[in-house]
């Protein structure tokens, strides 16, 4: 047909997906929101990627950010809140061929979740994970967050907060087997995609902190953090997360760091005042338990039946 | 004083010669750690694979070390042996082996002893050290003899020390010898058993406990001039031998589920220990979680990405899974839950046995959320109900619960050996492509059922969520939506009973009283129900296995008896005490759930003192109910 070779005719792939491919529906978060953000930026990369949506599961709790799942036209599971990692945890186990990413909150991972976010980072899972922190409960109407700083003004705190807050970069780091964390910004599109792709590469559980602005309930707060140039300091490093030279000019303060350096990446995150952004940390050794979940798979139904039959046999009379 | 002459003068027969009997109950009793379960259970072991008949129950304290010889302390084993199948507990023991003399008084707080009981005493306290111990053990010792057990104390420990040097350590083996002798059991099986449990040993220690085996069994034939016999009536059906527990793992691997979540928790732990040395040879895995909600939650994510899924705990987990067993329900993922009960609320009595989960299983989550709950009442179904559960969780896309309690959890009983079918075991997932044209809740109008598109299968993305949603898992807050929803989730478990029959009834149709029971105690209910029968007592009896949806044709059964009664262990209040009226006592749990169900005056008797109920008991309760002396 056309005149064509077919030896000169490519194979292509099946099917080429776009980025409508991977959304759905209209999502209703706030105008300025700095959910949308993140959700342009993870169908860009699946898109990049060329994922297949029909194995990719966004695992998310409750909360604003949790609602992600419902504007992905991949699988999804919207399930309790603080509850988000045990299940992307379960999905993971088995399940070697899907990619799985879990969004959450602060009051989702550091509030109600924390338990199991300590654990989801030990357990080191193939899993690329984002806690969008707008420092505020938004989806109950503006209450203090574990991550607010002090001070903070809420329904629950009318005279302001007044314990510090939970840094989820210095905790992450100080769990053992972290294997991967890094920091990125609502008002950064550039550097945030460049953070969720090498998040999104490495094997392992990849802890991306999104510092995001809520148009509604921190306002004040977002537009001092976005636009105060003193606040934000660019983490270079040939191993860490590289944004084109255009976006680089745009931080006023550089560092170098060297992702491989723990201790040097426990000190920076302690240092509050400052927002690093960019790669902590990373450790492609790190034990990894959905490689120890997926390493027996795909006995089938004649081998289990020996086993058990084997056992009766211990159990015989 | 206490001498061993005493006991000469009970044996009924010459030492060389067995005095039959059609069954006997053996406690051993001790410190905990002194192995004392360990000696019951290969004693049970042997006598079940002798032929006989078996039931054995673990006596435990509460603490893992509690202080010596004191009261709260006993730990150890009943074991029932009978020429016939042994269904229950039984009533008093009849031969008590005790490593202290005061660890029987937490029994004897029980009334687990009778006029006549043999009891068999470690000697060594009669020369402690302490004179305080010297002066206990005397005392006890007349106490004993004033209730009327027979005494006779045994040199364990000297005989013991004559083969190792620490007599602690195989004790426990030297009375089995002793009590293999007594029993006219087998030798060599209790040779193999003792090769059996320490298989994972060093020949060396194999060896020393074998001798001490044998020393044992030798000191019995040389000194006691009493020995019993159970004979075994002989079957051609082939046997197997195990702990509820140990079905209840063994069942996991039958119904081919490949993820078991769980979180220690007395008593359910140990079905993980046999699943977790099973799993690693068959294709599964155990997922230890950081807490009860976690390990359910990864079971669900498990289940929703593959094949379906079990968390295992007991009362205080599966509180707080409440949420996630919500979830599951709202979201329709397939899932086993298996809830080994035990004494609540609270953390209760964690080595105890109740029936205390019922409602909380039933009606624990916010919201309306049917479910399908099984209930084991043998060893043997606590096998076959985790396979039953795995297809039913499928088929009806929905959680599925099989409640077990301790008293199946530790006890040990012969059953048939399973003949293994095919497809008890679950199939690959399905990866072919979905459907274009079907919703993700593809709910039938009639039945309520739908398919699951699992991850990976192209075309089926959809996000589920705990909101209320329509049949394309989108976020719903339509009225009618939801309305239509949660019947149509409803009308799944209506259809699930349709392919239920009703309960089999023990005894006539019609009579002056029928018993309800649920759960482990099946056996003692019937035990207690043939004698009453026996006597004339116009009494039958149901047991009920599926919980919910309860099994049709209860409203027929009960209208042909003039009373209806459960027999459960768990809470309720005491009718003749004045404080309660009819406006206000508290019924035990599966008499509220009938009284709503059937609108008959369903009475109850139970109680929550951690014990497996005995047939006397509850001969006592159908006597009494009858107004019968």
């Amino acid at each position: 047909m056309y005149g064509l070779k077919s030896d000169l005719v490519c194979d292509l792939p099946s099917k080429h997906f776009s980025v409508e491919d991977y959304s759905k529906g209209v999502a209703r978060w706030c105008p300025g929101c700095g959910d949308h953000a993140v959700l342009n930026n993870t169908q860009k990369l699946l898109k990049e990627k060329q994922l297949d949506p029909a194995k990719t599961v966004f695992v998310s709790g409750i909360g604003c950010s949790s609602r992600f799942p419902h504007y992905m036209d991949t699988y999804g599971f919207h399930g309790l809140h603080g509850r988000a990692f045990p299940v992307a945890c379960g999905v993971k186990f088995r399940r070697p061929d899907l990619d799985v990413f879990v969004i959450t909150g602060d009051g989702d991972c550091c509030s109600i979740g924390a338990g199991a976010w300590i654990h989801a980072i030990r357990y080191n899972m193939n899993m690329t994970v984002m806690l969008l922190n707008n420092e505020i409960y938004g989806l109950t109407k503006k209450q203090i967050s574990p991550t607010s700083r002090i001070g903070t003004v809420s329904n629950t705190t009318p005279e302001g907060s007044i314990i510090p807050p939970i840094n989820p970069i210095q905790t992450t780091l100080g769990v053992s087997n972290a294997s991967f964390v890094a920091q990125t910004a609502d008002w950064n599109p550039a550097h945030m995609y460049e953070t969720i792709k090498a998040g999104f590469e490495h094997k392992g559980f990849s802890f991306i902190h999104v510092i995001q602005r809520c148009p509604i309930f921190q306002l004040s707060l977002g537009k001092e953090l976005a636009t105060n140039k003193d606040v934000m300091h660019y983490m270079e490093h040939e191993d860490g997360i590289t944004v084109s030279e255009d976006i680089a000019k745009t931080f006023k303060h550089k560092l170098s760091h060297d992702p491989t350096d723990l201790s040097a990446a426990r000190k920076l995150a302690m240092d509050t005042d400052k927002v690093f952004m960019g790669l902590f940390y990373r450790d492609e050794n790190a034990p990894r338990y959905d490689e120890y979940g997926a390493s027996n798979l795909g006995y089938t139904i004649e081998q289990k039946e020996a086993v058990l039959d084997a056992e009766f046999d211990k159990h015989a009379i | 004083m206490v001498d061993s002459v005493e006991v000469k003068e009970m044996p009924p027969e010459q030492n060389s010669k067995a005095v039959v009997i059609g069954e006997h109950i053996v406690e051993i009793v001790s410190d905990s750690g002194e192995g004392a379960q360990k000696c019951g259970q290969s004693f049970a072991a042997i006598s079940a694979k002798m032929g006989n008949g078996v039931w054995t129950v673990e006596i435990i304290p509460a603490e893992i070390q509690p202080p010596a010889r004191s009261r709260a302390g006993a730990s150890g084993i009943r074991i029932r042996i009978g020429s016939k199948k042994i269904t229950n507990t039984g009533n008093e023991a009849d031969l008590v082996v005790a490593l202290n003399e005061q660890v029987p008084y937490g029994r004897i707080d029980q009334k687990a002893y009778h006029e006549g009981t043999i009891m068999l005493i470690e000697n060594k306290w009669r020369t402690d050290d302490s004179e305080y111990i010297r002066n206990q053990y005397s005392d006890a010792l007349v106490d004993f003899k004033n209730r009327g057990y027979k005494v006779l104390e045994i040199p364990m420990e000297e005989e013991c020390l004559k083969i190792v040097k620490n007599a602690r350590k195989g004790k426990n083996m030297w009375v089995l010898g002793m009590l293999v002798f007594i029993y006219s059991r087998s030798i060599e099986k209790g040779e193999a058993q003792i090769r059996n449990i320490f298989r994972k040993k060093s020949d060396a220690i194999i060896n020393s406990n074998i001798q001490l085996f044998h020393s044992g069994y030798d000191w019995a034939q040389e000194n006691l001039d009493f020995q019993f016999d159970i004979p075994v009536i002989e079957s051609d059906e082939e046997l197997v031998v195990m702990s509820g527990n140990e079905a209840l793992a063994m069942g996991v691997l039958a119904s081919g589920m490949e993820v078991c979540s769980m979180y220690p928790i007395t008593p359910a732990t140990s079905a993980s220990h046999l699943l977790a040395e099973i799993f690693s040879k068959s294709g599964g895995l155990i997922h230890q979680a950081e807490d009860e909600i976690a390990a359910i939650g990864f079971a669900i994510g498990a289940s929703y990405a593959g094949k379906t899924a079990v968390t295992i705990t007991s009362g205080p987990g599966i509180a707080l899974k409440t949420e996630f067993l919500g979830l599951a329900t709202m979201a329709e993922i397939p899932l086993v839950v298996i809830d080994v009960q035990r004494g609540g609320p609270s953390t209760g009595l964690p080595t105890k046995v109740e029936q205390g989960d019922l409602l909380a299983v039933l009606y624990g989550q916010p919201g309306a959320v049917p479910k399908i709950i099984l209930a084991a009442a043998t060893i043997e179904e606590c096998f076959h109900f985790v396979i039953l559960a795995r297809k039913l969780a499928e088929a009806f896309r929905t959680p599925v619960y099989v409640l077990s309690d301790t008293n199946l959890a530790t006890g040990q009983q012969p059953f048939p050996r399973p003949k293994i079918k095919k497809d008890w075991f679950a199939p690959p997932i399905d990866q072919s492509p979905w459907k274009e044209d079907v919703k993700p809740y593809q709910w039938d109008e009639k039945t309520g059922l739908s398919k699951r598109p699992i991850p990976g299968q192209a075309g089926g993305q959809h996000t589920v969520t705990g909101l209320a949603h329509n049949r394309n898992s989108q976020v719903s807050y339509i009225p009618e939506e939801n309305q239509e929803s949660s019947e149509l989730r409803s009308r799944k478990f209506a259809s699930f009973q349709k392919t239920l029959n009703p309960p089999i009834i023990n005894g006539k149709e019609k009579g002056d009283l029928l018993i309800v029971g649920w759960g482990s105690t099946l056996g003692a209910i019937e035990e207690a129900v043939g004698l009453a029968q026996k006597e004339g007592i116009q009494v039958s009896s149901i047991h009920l296995r599926f919980m919910s949806p309860f099994q049709p044709g209860l409203d027929d059964i009960f209208k042909n008896f003039k009373q209806v009664m459960t027999i459960e262990i768990n809470y309720s209040d005491n009718k003749d005490n004045p404080q309660f009226t009819s406006s206000s006592r508290r019924y035990s749990q599966l008499a509220w759930v009938l009284r709503a169900r059937t609108l008959v005056d369903v009475d109850c008797y139970s109680n929550v003192e951690g014990q497996p109920l005995s047939p006397n008991r509850i001969l006592g309760v159908i006597k009494n109910k009858l107004g019968i002396k």
